[in-house]
């Protein structure tokens, strides 16, 4: 029978590839470019976030990087939970997939509100 | 430096007297210019005429002496003595059932392969009297690194998804089945797929990469099942997306 | 007495300690719950945004604080890795061939490192003050 894990891997492949590019100079940004006094704290500041997220190419921009990134974890994970024997595959693609898929409603929510 | 003598540490099962497997130690000559293989047959032509394990051609291409050498999936006759300690642990290749010591059971492998066709299967109607069915160096040069398959079974013994899970087509059952799909001459995409495009396909292969570090041959396991992996997925999208396409 | 062929039983949970290329495997299979992580870390800093600029600079300050830093430091570490381990693959995944000459892995590989670079360097540019 035809597999349907192209569609999630699909998913994983995309943001692993963004999340490869992108996550450690995010990671960097935004948790070490101010404490090492590398940017002015104001360059992530409320108002200049507030004021670029209200733009909405920037807001989309934002929303499938976190969405990218949630599916990339929650595939590799329900593959972890299986190299592990953490628990059954269902049950993994209930609480990963899950998880990514709640991230994903909220986090476009949340981008809806900022725009 | 100059070695006298090496010890080999061999795995021993026999189904017939033996519950539990044990390791038994030989004693032989160490020569410079040996194989793993070699220092067996010594073992077995002087030692112990006991000692079961298969091998033929000596030369990496029957394909039938791999075994673990210090856990590691190896073709015996592809490794010298000189580059081991003085100890050499030999087993039977790992996640396949031991017929006895060395030997394993390849039953499942052969099943897995046949369930993928993997030979040309050519739907047009040319008859033969048109002719050879010709192809392009370039043509060749797109499937020609998979052909060097010799079914040793390293990757498989390297695989863990193999080992985790029972059902995985695994490593060069896909490999063969991404070989022959690319061959201008196959007609054969949609037959295998229903295979390949399965859970116990591609799909369960997490691209640990192991097969490909294991394989003697260069074949390249892990870059024939991810490529099959984008194949298979476009096949997927079109079919769901596009329900009147041909495919 | 016939005990037949002998399985050999795997520890499903211990089976990867066994050699390095399946503890760098397992490594590399973990980075994705840092990235999972630092997406969910992203939601709160939306979700603090909503409520206006003292939650969002108390959520900073939370993404700085020591416990933060560590957290950080670890995502960016895995994060590190990850890219690192998905560029080294990438050739197996894309083959790119022009008649019998097939280009090479490290030329496949090399571009996605300066594509890397040319857009770490982009972000950088862009939040800039």
């Amino acid at each position: 029978m035809s597999s349907h894990k192209p569609v999630f891997w699909a998913l994983f492949a995309a943001g692993g590839t963004l999340s490869a590019l992108l996550a450690p100079v995010l990671i960097f940004l935004i948790g070490f470019a101010v404490p090492l006094n590398l940017i002015d704290p104001e360059a992530l500041g409320f108002a200049r976030v507030s004021g670029a997220l209200a733009t909405i190419s920037i807001a989309l921009t934002m929303l499938v990087i976190i969405v990218l990134f949630l599916w990339h974890a929650a595939h590799r994970l329900r593959v972890t939970a299986h190299d592990l024997g953490w628990f059954p595959d269902s049950v993994a693609v209930v609480l990963f997939y899950g998880l990514a898929a709640a991230g994903s409603v909220a986090s476009g929510w949340l981008l809806i509100g900022t725009t | 430096m100059s070695r006298e003598t090496i010890e080999l540490v061999v795995f021993r099962y026999n189904p017939e007297t033996d519950c539990e497997p044990a390791y038994q130690r030989y004693q032989i000559p160490y020569h410079h210019d040996w194989l793993v293989l070699d220092a067996l047959n010594y073992v077995k032509d002087h030692l112990d005429r006991s000692l079961s394990y298969r091998w033929s051609c000596h030369m990496a291409v029957c394909g039938s002496c791999g075994m673990m050498i210090n856990g590691e999936p190896t073709l015996t006759c592809k490794a010298f003595v000189r580059d081991y300690a003085d100890s050499i642990r030999i087993e039977p290749l790992a996640n396949f059932p031991v017929e006895r010591d060395l030997i394993v059971n390849q039953d499942d492998f052969m099943s897995k392969l046949a369930s993928v066709k993997p030979y040309i299967i050519d739907t047009d109607d040319v008859p033969l009297s048109e002719g050879e069915e010709l192809q392009t160096p370039a043509e060749l040069a797109v499937f020609d690194q998979y052909t060097g398959c010799i079914n040793c079974l390293l990757c498989y013994s390297a695989c863990p998804q193999y080992s985790l899970s029972a059902d995985f087509i695994g490593p060069a059952a896909l490999t063969l089945a991404h070989r022959y799909n690319i061959d201008s001459r196959d007609d054969g995409f949609r037959q295998r797929e229903e295979r390949v495009g399965s859970d116990d396909g591609v799909w369960q292969c997490s691209f640990v990469g192991a097969c490909s570090e294991v394989c003697p041959k260069g074949v390249d396991p892990a870059a024939a099942i991810q490529q099959g992996k984008i194949t298979s997925a476009a096949h997927y999208f079109k079919k769901h997306l596009m329900p009147w396409s041909d495919s | 007495m016939n005990t037949g062929p002998l399985v050999r039983q795997i520890s499903r949970r211990q089976w990867w300690l066994g050699a390095s290329r399946y503890r760098r495997y397992m490594v590399r299979e973990l980075t994705s719950l840092f990235i999972g992580a630092f997406a969910f870390a992203l939601i709160v800093g939306l979700w603090r945004l909503s409520q206006g600029a003292q939650a969002f600079s108390a959520w900073l300050d939370a993404m700085h604080s020591p416990a933060g830093l560590a957290f950080n430091g670890i995502a960016l570490a895995a994060a590190l890795y990850h890219s690192v381990t998905w560029f080294n693959v990438a050739p197996k995944a894309i083959s790119v061939r022009i008649g019998t000459f097939k280009l090479p892995d490290s030329i496949i590989s090399g571009a996605h490192y300066a594509g890397w670079l040319l857009v770490s360097i982009l972000v950088l540019y862009l939040v800039r003050v």
